[in-house]
């Protein structure tokens, strides 16, 4: 194996890649904890993890543009430094949605919705999106990618369900509209959580294969 | 209404942008030098085996591969610098414009049609004027005005009129190397061949130098088709419109330059273009 440098310094491109993922993960897990339990230490933490991965953001990209100027990537490692800085542009956006959803939620924290408003269904899906998406770009595994964008359907219909009941719920009068308008931000935020970690699955399939459905092959 | 009618301009230019576009991605350039089933020997050692390729018109073609892979053999084919090498056996159909340029042409009108730049910069020991008239000369061409005009138009072209136009009665062994590699190609061009070939005609310049090449070749591009041998990837990357690697002799891999310096469908292509051959 030549360029042992280039070599170390992509394992370690790779490492802050994974740490910046389980940043996401925290941020949300955070929120969605916070959500139900209005525990102030999670809100804390929630703020927090969007700060880390901030720095991790800006960390990731010195060290790709560095890897650009130095080692001039070619080929699978100039596939794997592209879709990292874009993968970190999502990663990034995802920490900021998780802080939004802890900041709406200081109002209606603690959250107990049962019933047809399955918050913590979508909850649910789209944290198992981001952890699917980062794992699969710790196994460079193109078909758990596929899978990742697949459950983007459930994200979106469990969204639909939410929006369509939250409607019902304001239009019944119950004198809980600014309640239910808080929940609709935060479903839409876990929507678009999902739509993020699709980009990123479709990144680790393009740093993999080469392929990349808004990018045909030159 | 006025709103409705911008979008509808907005539209219409992104379609024309768009038709643009694809105009020029589907204008596939045609073939100039087809070559199929070669194969090169040098006594019993086989330096070209079985390859196919058509190099298109109006172009750049790279050909990279690691030392002795056959690149420069395969480039020195093309105009027939082989035949000089003693024990050299060639099969397989090399096609010039249709013509076989083994059977059906005359080297010295081979030569004239397919030029040939060197790794090292080699002006003729005379004035940069006789070296770009040189070949003109042996063509014939007595006329002082036509050679004056070609002379021009060769270092306009070449990128080094400006620089040397107050001296063309000075000898060019007094440029610099990187003056003297573009007078070389001022020299090349001004018989008008359609082909120009590149043996790393950049490997002995500066960075400065290297980049005026680089700038010359896309120019040149328009006029003529070029087939360029380099050790430099990133050179490769910058100017081919295709290329080519070769390893063993073989023709590993062959296509669009982006598409080899992003997804290369062969892992020795990978392995070599990453530094990790070996």
């Amino acid at each position: 194996m030549m360029r042992e440098n280039l070599s170390r310094q992509l394992e370690l491109l790779n490492n802050e890649l994974i740490e910046m993922g389980a940043l996401c993960e925290d941020a949300i897990a955070s929120a969605v904890k916070y959500l139900s339990t209005a525990d102030q230490k999670l809100l804390g933490n929630a703020a927090e993890a969007e700060r880390q991965i901030d720095r991790q953001e800006r960390e990731i990209e010195d060290l790709c543009m560095k890897l650009i100027i130095r080692e001039q990537p070619v080929a699978t490692d100039l596939r794997v430094i592209s879709s990292a800085l874009r993968m970190t542009s999502d990663m990034e956006r995802i920490g900021d949605q998780a802080y939004d959803i802890s900041d709406v939620a200081k109002n209606i924290a603690p959250l107990k919705v049962g019933g047809e408003i399955q918050i913590y269904d979508m909850a649910e899906a789209t944290v198992r999106m981001v952890t699917e998406s980062v794992n699969s770009f710790v196994t460079k595994d193109v078909a758990a990618a596929k899978a990742v964008i697949a459950m983007d359907d459930v994200v979106d219909r469990l969204f639909d369900a939410v929006k369509n009941e939250l409607i019902a719920a304001i239009e019944s009068k119950s004198g809980k509209g600014e309640l239910y308008i808080d929940l609709l931000m935060i479903a839409k935020y876990f929507e678009r959580i999902g739509d993020h970690a699709v980009n990123i699955a479709e990144w680790v399939i393009y740093s993999v294969s080469g392929e990349h459905k808004q990018r045909p092959q030159s | 209404m006025k709103a409705e009618i911008e979008i509808a301009n907005v539209e219409n230019d992104d379609t024309k942008i768009r038709e643009i576009k694809n105009k020029e991605e589907s204008t596939e350039a045609e073939t100039l030098i087809d070559v199929k089933n070669m194969n090169l020997w040098y006594g019993d050692n086989q330096a070209i085996k079985n390859v196919s390729i058509a190099i298109p018109k109006n172009r750049i073609t790279a050909l990279i591969g690691p030392s002795g892979c056959g690149k420069s053999t395969f480039l020195k084919s093309l105009n027939r610098m082989n035949d000089l090498v003693e024990g050299v056996k060639i099969e397989g159909s090399l096609t010039l414009a249709g013509v076989d340029i083994y059977k059906d042409i005359d080297v010295s009108v081979l030569r004239r049609r397919v030029g040939m730049v060197f790794q090292k910069p080699n002006p003729f020991p005379m004035s940069i004027y006789d070296n770009v008239a040189y070949g003109l000369r042996v063509q014939g061409v007595r006329s002082r005005a036509q050679l004056d005009e070609a002379v021009e138009r060769s270092l306009r072209q070449a990128a080094i009129w400006d620089e040397c136009k107050d001296r063309l009665k000075k000898s060019a062994l007094g440029l610099s190397g990187g003056q003297q590699q573009r007078l070389c190609i001022a020299r090349t061009i001004a018989v008008e061949p359609e082909v120009v070939l590149m043996d790393e005609p950049t490997s002995a310049l500066d960075p400065i130098s290297t980049s005026k090449i680089e700038e010359l070749a896309l120019e040149l591009r328009k006029n003529y088709t070029i087939v360029i041998v380099t050790h430099n990837m990133q050179q490769a990357a910058r100017i081919a419109d295709k290329t080519a690697f070769f390893l063993l002799g073989e023709l590993v891999e062959y296509g669009d330059t982006n598409k080899m310096f992003t997804s290369p469908s062969d892992d020795r292509t990978e392995a070599y273009i990453t530094g990790r051959f070996g």
